[in-house]
């Protein structure tokens, strides 16, 4: 038996099929989900991939936030469910408060697209504990909207709780505050982030190496072990 | 019918490169003195029947959980009198 884990596809998704060959390459069974539909199809946790769901429009991730699966998506997470939201993934679940914070246009106001080196700085989370504390990756980052924004307080209680997972290292890439590439909620379950572990899970594409493959073993032996 | 605005700015410590970008073109335009400039949003919403309480309330939470962020943004709803005194 093996972990279930559900890929939401929401119209503008541009990175389900790579997530959920990111998954399969991990040794769990990818579901595709859609975001008309409530059901979760009893999935074991949920990802819900980068692009620019319903064409960002009025602000990144504002709409799919009330599309039908996250009705049910969110009170799920909520009672625990593993969530992992990658790039506009992150930005849906700003939008749906299940991370604090929001996400805006980069500060150079360009698209971005690079090889950017992170610093694994949480490697308790649902998500990252087949990384090591202070381990740093090489993950494909790119996007229009990466600048995380939060208030002065909430900035402090992250850093305090340890919920900072990853930080941009070397070269902030969009003027994100604190350096933050992704953070987790308070029970480890929620995590998001802008660069794409998926797009690095073999060596022929991507940053060549299999920085991001960890993500999704990560989960796997969570949910196997439980 | 009437004419409701939502009006959404960035709050003041939020930083707008956008703005900033037009601020920065003013002079090459020949516009000089103006020091700062911040860009937003305006919604312009066609209510059916009147607009009274109980519509502005809704429309205030409309703005409050939808059309504004107010993580990152701020707003206010306005009826707009203009479009109502034409009529």
């Amino acid at each position: 038996m093996t972990a279930r884990i559900g890929v939401v596809t929401f119209p503008g998704s541009l990175d389900d099929r790579d997530t959920q060959r990111a998954i399969r390459l991990a040794g769990a069974e990818p579901v595709a989900l859609w975001h008309k539909d409530k059901d979760l199809k009893q999935v074991d946790a949920v990802v819900l991939c980068g692009g620019f769901s319903y064409g960002d429009y009025l602000r990144a991730g504002a709409i799919a936030r009330f599309s039908p699966v996250m009705e049910s998506l969110i009170e799920q997470a909520k009672a625990g469910l593993p969530v992992l939201g990658i790039c506009n993934g992150f930005q849906i679940l700003t939008e749906a408060h299940l991370l604090p914070g929001a996400m805006l246009g980069n500060d150079h106001l360009h698209f971005i697209c690079r090889d950017q080196k992170l610093r694994v700085e949480n490697a308790e989370t649902s998500w990252t504990s087949d990384y090591r504390a202070g381990q740093e990756i090489h993950i494909p980052l790119k996007n229009m909207d990466g600048r995380y924004v939060a208030d002065q307080y909430t900035l402090d209680k992250l850093e305090a709780e340890g919920r900072v997972a990853f930080r941009y290292l070397d070269f902030n890439p969009n003027g994100s505050l604190n350096d933050i590439a992704g953070i987790t909620n308070e029970a480890g379950n929620v995590v998001g982030l802008m660069p794409h572990p998926e797009h690095a899970v073999e060596p022929l594409i991507g940053t060549g190496r299999t920085d991001g493959l960890p993500f999704f073993t990560s989960i796997l032996k969570k949910l196997v072990n439980a | 019918m009437a004419r409701v605005v939502v009006d959404v700015m960035l709050k003041p410590e939020i930083l707008d490169p956008q703005g900033q970008a037009v601020q920065r073109a003013l002079p090459r335009l020949g516009f000089e003195g103006i020091s700062d400039v911040r860009q937003g949003k305006r919604f312009e919403l066609e209510v059916d029947g009147p607009v009274d309480d109980a519509a502005l309330a809704r429309i205030r939470d409309l703005a409050e959980s939808f059309l504004a962020n107010t993580v990152i943004e701020d707003f206010t709803v306005r009826v707009d009198e203009v479009a109502e005194a034409a009529k």
